[in-house]
């Protein structure tokens, strides 16, 4: 299997382009995700009975094969970005649901009582001690759901988007496997850089934990 | 929506979508026997390496990457570059499935022996037990239930991704998507995928029995 590099260097616009929509895809997908599964872990946190029906609810729609969930989205939304913006949503929800409350049950019960023993109210307790306290462990989620978006955008290639997995689509239809191996390569370089810069962003955002390592 | 579900009924119910090579049993067989077998593989080869580097916390580094690797990597491209590679075959399909499961079987097993109690392995040393007794003995029971997490985790991934053996002509619940697809039979798509995650539940419930089964006679954990 030999790569054709002349095709590379013809190819320079599109691949740019559609690394940039695949990027879109997948970082709007965590963002949505991250935008409902705050609230929805917040209350399966407080609310027991909802837990379980949460958790279970979101492992049951992780088990549907996510080509499915494209094209069952078509009636609704059609041959779209929104299709798969949508799809990949429902995919980070699973993980960002089940890190956010373990991160929230982390949080020891005595750090709780000693913000309300001082005076704070829940909502603020909630925003300043339990949800940075948490950090590490829906950071942990983030990373996942964001390495997990980028891989799955490809599948959306079925419904005619899927950003860099239409050289996937490409290659397959003509024998020719160099603009797979660059699909590939190039989705692997995505998911890392973005997981790196995450890594950074966790870093920058919890002072606290580095202190504690050198103990 | 009220007549999709209705078809969608009358597709599942039907007796002749049953049988024939085309039928669902048949079809079901096949997607079970790719998935088992992609799964067991992959277990075959992480469970040692999982074991080994929580053991020796040695290569804990490959553990966690590893599982960012799994992640990324774009099962479709990596099936269709393995089918240019090696023709029409079935080896695309077990290699991605077994490359796509080998990470969260590894990494679980490793978080599983790292959350073991230093001081247990410790009593365990200090009652002079050997290495392999320590690991076989102790670390292992007590981090079963993260590696049985890690299995079943593995499980309804593959069982997911198997459908993908259908993009390369071959059979599994995944024909029902991909042909649905190329037909505009919105029915037939809804059919297969329902079929996939069906299978994925009762995999994953079947699991989850057979574990708690195993641990029966440990306490129940507060956690």
């Amino acid at each position: 299997m030999t790569i054709d590099w002349s095709w590379i260097t013809d190819h320079r616009d599109d691949l740019t382009t559609l690394t940039l929509s695949h990027l879109q895809a997948a970082l709007s997908a965590v963002a949505l995700g991250l935008l409902i599964s705050l609230p929805l872990a917040v209350l399966a946190h407080r609310v027991r009975p909802l837990r379980g029906l949460l958790l279970g609810l979101s492992n049951v729609l992780f088990t549907i094969p996510s080509i499915a969930v494209f094209v069952l989205l078509l009636p609704v939304s059609g041959l779209t970005r929104t299709t798969t913006v949508i799809g990949l949503t429902i995919y980070t929800l699973v993980v960002l649901l089940r890190n956010t409350v373990e991160g929230l049950d982390s949080v020891p019960a005595r750090t709780k009582e000693a913000a309300k023993a001082m005076g704070t109210r829940p909502l603020r307790t909630l925003l300043t001690v339990e949800l940075p306290l948490a950090l590490p462990v829906i950071m942990a989620g983030v990373r996942i759901a964001t390495v997990m978006s980028i891989s799955l955008v490809s599948v959306a290639t079925y419904i005619g988007d899927g950003g860099l997995g239409q050289l996937f689509t490409d290659g397959f239809q003509r024998n020719f496997p160099t603009p797979v191996i660059v699909g590939v390569v190039l989705t692997l370089l995505l998911a890392l850089v973005a997981d790196a810069l995450l890594v950074a962003l966790q870093y920058v955002l919890t002072p606290w934990t580095r202190r504690r390592k050198g103990a | 929506m009220y007549e999709l579900l209705k078809d969608l009924g009358a597709w599942l119910v039907d007796g002749e979508q049953w049988t024939g090579p085309d039928g669902i049993g048949h079809r079901l067989a096949e997607h079970l026997q790719y998935s088992l077998l992609a799964t067991l593989v992959a277990a075959a080869i992480a469970l040692p390496i999982g074991l080994l580097i929580g053991h020796t916390g040695r290569g804990a580094f490959v553990a966690i990457n590893l599982s960012s690797f799994g992640r990324a990597l774009p099962t479709v491209g990596l099936v269709v570059l393995v089918f240019l590679a090696s023709g029409l075959s079935m080896w695309p399909v077990y290699i991605a499935l077994v490359a796509l499961a080998v990470p969260s079987i590894v990494t679980n097993t490793y978080a599983g022996m790292t959350a073991v109690d230093a001081e247990v392995k410790d009593a365990a040393r200090g009652q002079g037990m050997r290495a392999h007794q320590v690991l076989l003995q102790v670390e292992l029971p007590l981090a079963l239930p993260l590696i049985m997490t890690g299995l079943r985790l593995a499980l309804i991934q593959v069982v997911a991704t198997a459908t993908i053996a259908a993009y390369v002509s071959f059979g599994g619940l995944g024909r029902y998507v991909f042909d649905g697809l190329a037909q505009r039979d919105l029915v037939q798509v809804l059919g297969g995928a329902v079929l996939v995650a069906l299978v994925a539940v009762v995999l994953d419930l079947a699991l989850s029995g057979l574990q708690r089964v195993l641990f029966r006679h440990r306490p129940a954990k507060s956690a």
